[in-house]
């Protein structure tokens, strides 16, 4: 891949900050979630709730659906690969996706190596847990990631947890002694020159969003002050009671989200929220899937 | 010290502070309405315009920002701020503050894969770094409007009075020539 384009890549990342990125599965939604004010939709057949809830093995979207949303909307459109599923990349970099989420949402293709992201020119977000697997993400061509969470939960819990490890981990590294760096290199199992820049920077090399259970405008405010980029929600939106009411108020709430005194009046009335599972209710961790 | 205020309701935001700030600059975000104050610079930076005019709506910005690039205080608009400006969109039937007399495509290159980066002379500098990302061109300017970049013979840099649109996005460059023209802007 060439430097350039990984930069191109990078920046449409940038781009989207501030935003918040909805799950859609018809061009209705999408057409819904772009007046609300999204500042990109993900194409999928079925929201993670969904998925959740039929089981089985859950594969990329058929390529029309994915078209007819590139149709019905104007902003960048996103859609989601099986980890390590080389092919359904290239079949997204094909129909000319904005952006490829290798995701955990869906059935692992692979249980060992993930997509070497280098070799293609479409940009590729990645979920993490902590700061080993963001780098590892980012060294194999991930151009932004995001907390994984726990998808189809509505339960805010993991994407927490995970935000806060990786801020943790972001703030050690950033404290040690460059002689340090090695062997925290090491332990995390990502190159130096990655390392180095967190150290140097104090932060990714990539545009870091929040993802997994979000379900309300304090949810989308709360990792926003943890110092997420933007919000990803998948089924939070379209499993609610009013979904265009609820996805204007998060949009405005991720802008705000400092402001206490909007956000409050932004809850009011939403209707019902997705009903949500409890961490220790789920059969299904996705979270665990490639790491 | 020149006061710039940032558009900050969604997009690149960030990326415009910390050049304008590194060219010693004051930056602050303006993400509602009683963050406004009087300023010597506006900034519109780049991210969604859809979404982004949908809030200065909600927020109520619209009509105070308006006022202020109507002011003649200088206005630096890069990709969905030169979409923000423009009076009329080619692709699409929204309009926004509609003072900059130029006609703009949006996704004019297309989706991600079409965005690319390269250097073009602009306003008098020569080979000026240039990020095009999901980028718009302007397809007519009228005769008052000032081209100041082209590249592949569209118009990818123009400036009206105290506004300057641009489609590309000198803030994710090392380059800060274009920042520096605008500050040039300022204050005059």
């Amino acid at each position: 891949m060439e430097n350039k384009q990984y930069e191109l890549n990078k920046g449409l990342a940038q781009m989207l900050k501030g935003g918040v990125i909805m799950d859609v599965t018809t061009p209705e939604q999408a057409k819904i979630a772009e007046a609300a004010g999204a500042c990109a939709v993900m194409a999928l057949e079925r929201i993670p709730a969904d998925i959740r809830a039929a089981g089985g093995v859950s594969r990329m979207s058929d390529p029309k659906m994915i078209k007819g949303i590139q149709e019905a909307v104007s902003i960048p459109v996103m859609a989601k690969c099986r980890i390590g599923h080389f092919v359904e990349a290239q079949i997204l970099e094909a129909i000319e996706i904005d952006y490829i989420d290798e995701s955990e949402v869906l059935s692992p293709a692979d249980d060992v190596y993930h997509i070497n992201k280098r070799d293609f020119k479409v940009p590729f977000v990645c979920g993490a847990r902590d700061l080993g697997e963001a780098l590892r993400r980012i060294n194999e061509g991930a151009s932004m990631i995001r907390t994984k969470g726990e998808p189809g939960t509505g339960d805010i819990v993991q994407a927490v947890r995970h935000m806060r490890k990786m801020n943790s981990e972001i703030a050690k590294l950033s404290s040690m002694r460059e002689d340090e760096l090695f062997e925290a290199a090491k332990v995390l199992q990502v190159p130096y020159e990655l390392v180095r820049f967190v150290h140097d920077n104090k932060k990714l090399p990539v545009v870091n969003f929040a993802a997994g259970g979000v379900a309300t405008p304090a949810d989308a405010a709360l990792m926003m002050q943890l110092g997420a980029e933007g919000v990803f929600v998948g089924s939070g939106i379209f499993k609610s009671g009013n979904p265009a009411k609820r996805a204007n108020a998060i949009v405005k709430a991720v802008t705000n989200y400092q402001d206490a005194k909007l956000i409050a009046e932004l809850s009011e009335d939403l209707g019902e929220a997705m009903v949500g599972i409890n961490e220790n209710e789920i059969k299904l961790i996705m979270e665990e899937r490639g790491q | 010290m020149k006061k710039i205020g940032v558009l900050a309701v969604q997009g690149a935001f960030i990326e415009h502070e910390k050049m304008l700030t590194d060219l010693g600059c004051s930056c602050t975000e303006i993400r509602k309405r009683s963050d406004l104050c009087s300023l010597d610079g506006l900034v519109l930076p780049g991210g969604e315009s859809t979404v982004q005019g949908k809030l200065l709506q909600e927020l109520e910005l619209f009509e105070p920002l308006r006022e202020i690039i109507l002011s003649n205080t200088p206005v630096l608009a890069t990709c969905a701020g030169l979409i923000l400006l423009a009076k009329k969109l080619s692709n699409d039937p929204n309009v926004y503050f509609a003072t900059l007399p130029v006609m703009v495509k949006r996704n004019a290159y297309g989706r991600q894969l079409g965005s690319f980066h390269c250097t073009a002379g602009f306003a008098g500098y020569r080979d000026v770094e240039m990020a095009f990302i999901r980028a718009p061109y302007i397809e007519v300017a009228e005769p008052v409007v000032e081209v100041l970049a082209t590249v592949d013979e569209k118009i990818v840099a123009a400036k009206y009075r105290n506004q300057l649109g641009l489609s590309f996005h000198p803030e994710l460059t090392d380059d800060t020539r274009v920042h520096e023209y605008f500050l040039s802007l300022s204050g005059s």
